[in-house]
């Protein structure tokens, strides 16, 4: 698997993958606090939130077919949750007024993700004093991400290739041996990796 | 389960996020005092392997698949205060790097799925483990731990979307606890599954430094139970006016608290003697008593198909604590 299937435009060259990440952060941060605080009485505000958007989503030279296709997949748990809203009175309006919110939070969140790579939002999160037992959290978590991801591709095509299509019952079984070996092989990985970590002068 | 942006308003979106700081807060210092630097990458590691196990659909009906949260998993095989940590990153980085839970709603995620999930989740774990000793009996908690923190999870989402005025108590309740009820089976199902897989292959993974560790930590537990409390007395005890003895672990921390943390914030809903609402809140709530035994049950018979009790005593994993 390509280290890159999450956040696969990050390393483009552009105006706007060359701000600086803490500046992105705060941005999209700001943005999606604006967006969401919005009265549902303003459809102008959004219409310019969604313009300002279009024009970065523009500079920053991300396909636009990537950036409706991953819209898309992240669509139906939004359309899925304001539904509810459905039930209210007045609830027509309100559902129209959060899907577009919604969706205008989403594309600058993917937007953020796809402008920015995770270790430059790790440093700005350094810098702001995030303690450092979390940063360290995440950024092993993001750099081995993509190895157990690999792993558990790598197991399910020699599990797919040793058995016959599975019965229901069957293959949660087997799914969760699956899942167990892959944490004892990501706890044995722990182990080694504090031995380099400690041969190489941490603490 | 993921909140997206735009469902929270300023007040809920507020007071999660100091909610979800907080108990964050609690559990980085509960590990920088007791985790052995040794485990220190596991933490990492751990949570890549959440968001990789997260990606294994296991099939349900019809071509329609569910997976693994992974909160009650990860407690019981790394502790509760490294299960917070671990299942915080997960959502820091699905919302970071994938848009998916929204930056506004990231301290609600956190505060359902880490928090209430990984704590409360592992506070049902404990007791009930004790109870029933051997494998069998970590079987039994572990999945009867995975239905209660998935539906506790689901009812504090559904109260903060209430207080948030984006739906309404008496629809979103049934909705959320109702699916998260059966969610909460193949959750309870899949981490049963695991753990038996794990303690057959390594089964020294099941026993981590718990008993050197535990003793100390009052405090910690203390601050969970607060902070916990609070959350729950501030979105979900003002909705549910009468609420029935199901869901016994709710209903008492509700009771501990309702008076410190009521007033805070008053009932939000104008509409509250509707009369729709009681007799759908308290129809979830039986529902959710009654689901409650049901799923001890279930998990009584997985456990018992999983680790046959007479087999318990010379298995390696059942050997007595101090």
């Amino acid at each position: 698997m390509s280290p890159d299937f999450l956040d696969r435009y990050c390393r483009l060259d552009s105006p706007v993958h060359r701000l600086p990440a803490g500046w992105k952060l705060v941005a999209a941060l700001a943005l999606v606090l604006t967006v969401v605080l919005l009265p549902p009485a303003h459809p102008l505000w959004l219409g310019g939130v969604a313009a300002g958007l279009v024009i970065t989503a523009g500079l920053s030279r991300i396909p636009w077919m990537f950036l409706v296709r991953r819209l898309l997949l992240l669509e139906p748990l939004v359309i899925g949750v304001a539904l509810l809203a459905l039930f209210q009175p007045g609830g027509g309006r309100l559902f129209v007024f959060l899907v577009a919110k919604c969706t205008l939070c989403l594309l600058t969140m993917v937007l953020l993700a796809n402008t920015t790579p995770f270790a430059e939002l790790l440093r700005v999160l350094r810098g702001v004093r995030v303690p450092a037992l979390l940063v360290t959290t995440l950024s092993l978590m993001h750099r081995y991400l993509f190895v157990l991801a690999d792993e558990a591709q790598r197991m399910r095509r020699a599990r797919l290739s040793r058995t016959f299509t599975a019965r229901q019952a069957r293959s949660w079984r087997t799914l969760a041996t699956v899942v167990s070996q892959l944490f004892i092989r990501a706890s044995e990985r722990a182990e080694r990796i504090y031995g380099a970590m400690c041969a190489r002068g941490w603490r | 389960m993921h909140i997206p942006d735009g469902f929270l308003d300023s007040k809920t979106a507020v007071a999660t996020g100091v909610l979800a700081a907080a108990g964050l807060g609690v559990a980085l210092r509960h590990a920088r005092r007791h985790l052995p630097p040794r485990r220190v990458p596991l933490l990492g590691l751990a949570a890549a392997f959440v968001f990789a196990a997260q990606m294994l659909n296991f099939p349900v009906l019809a071509g329609t698949s569910g997976h693994l949260i992974g909160g009650v998993l990860t407690a019981v095989l790394l502790g509760p205060s490294a299960a917070v940590i671990v299942i915080s990153a997960v959502l820091i980085v699905q919302c970071l790097m994938f848009a998916d839970g929204g930056i506004s709603a990231l301290g609600a995620n956190i505060f359902n799925m880490a928090i209430i999930g990984g704590t409360l989740g592992w506070a049902i774990y404990y007791p009930v483990s004790r109870v029933f000793k051997g494998r069998f009996g970590t079987v039994l908690a572990a999945a009867f731990a995975s239905w209660c923190s998935t539906v506790l999870a689901a009812v504090a989402c559904a109260g903060e979307l209430t207080v948030a005025g984006k739906a309404r108590w008496s629809v979103v309740l049934p909705a959320m606890a109702g699916v998260h009820m059966l969610i909460g089976i193949g959750e309870g199902l899949i981490t049963a599954l695991v753990l038996s897989a794990v303690a057959r292959a390594r089964p020294e993974l099941l026993q981590p430094e718990r008993p050197a560790t535990a003793r100390r930590s009052y405090g910690t537990v203390l601050a969970y139970g607060v902070l916990i409390a609070l959350g729950l007395a501030l979105f979900v005890s003002p909705l549910a006016s009468k609420w029935p003895d199901g869901l016994d672990k709710t209903a008492e921390v509700l009771g501990f608290q309702t008076r410190a943390a009521g007033p805070i914030m008053p009932a939000p809903i104008p509409d509250y003697a509707m009369p729709g609402i009681h007799g759908s809140v308290l129809a979830t709530s039986i529902a959710g008593a009654v689901g409650t035994v049901v799923a001890f049950v279930l998990a009584w018979l997985l456990a018992r198909t999983l680790a046959p009790r007479t087999r318990t005593e010379n298995s390696p994993s059942s050997s007595p604590t101090p």
